[in-house]
């Protein structure tokens, strides 16, 4: 599961509708656990500049580590948007997921209601969990 | 000494540990004397030609050490390495 502050929720949107047609990435910190919490997030470079991949800039992680370490928290995981498909991890998102305990969100701008999913990516399996917006 | 820091996921081959003091004056012999104590680390940090692995993103302080001559940066004592995952997709 995976708690989202309504703050951060509304953080996340407006960069993925400002990012739009691009896909636009960024990070959450917070709580890890198996109620995760994502406490604040990290709009981010996506530095790939494309509507079909993302790559986080790396100073742009760099800088989140470091000032969610002094928030007291962690990254926990990464969100990026869909812009033209639903909010489902794409084979390229499996393939270079890195993290087994980080949190996968998916923002999909596909629909005139963007939606927003979470899935957990561990040995190339997708695993969806439950978002609550808090 | 410089102090390398490791994310989450590279802790349980270095045995847990969160940063790691290593010796060398480049960040390639940093390197080095990282996987000789735990070599555990060596595959996911370097290719099989002593490169650094594409999806690792390595900071010297602040930058980017892509941009300051990769496995040649010089270190000094009290620098810090801080070792990142890529965080990419599609």
């Amino acid at each position: 599961m995976l708690v989202l502050g309504l703050d951060v929720w509304e953080k996340v949107l407006a960069h993925c509708l400002e990012g739009a047609p691009l896909e636009a990435c960024g990070l959450l910190g917070g709580q890890a656990g198996d109620r995760a919490v994502a406490e604040r997030c990290y709009p981010a470079t996506n530095a790939a500049g494309s509507s079909r991949v993302y790559t986080v800039e790396p100073r742009d992680l760099l800088r989140a580590d470091r000032e969610e370490e002094a928030a007291g928290g962690e990254l926990i995981g990464v969100w990026h948007s869909h812009t033209h498909t639903e909010a489902w991890p794409s084979p390229t998102d499996v393939g270079q997921a890195p993290d087994p305990g980080w949190h996968y969100v998916l923002v999909s701008l596909r629909d005139v209601e963007p939606t927003l999913r979470s899935f957990r990516i561990r040995d190339g399996n997708i695993f969806e969990e439950s978002v609550v917006l808090e | 000494m410089v102090d390398v820091r490791l994310p989450t996921i590279l802790r349980p081959a270095a045995g847990g540990a969160a940063t790691i003091p290593a010796e060398g004056d480049t960040v390639g012999e940093v390197f080095a004397d990282l996987v000789a104590k735990h070599p555990a680390l060596r595959d996911q940090v370097l290719t099989p030609d002593g490169d650094l692995h594409r999806h690792l993103n390595v900071f010297l302080n602040d930058d980017d050490i892509r941009y300051l001559g990769k496995l040649d940066a010089k270190v000094s004592s009290a620098d810090t390495l801080t070792l990142m995952p890529a965080v990419a997709g599609g």
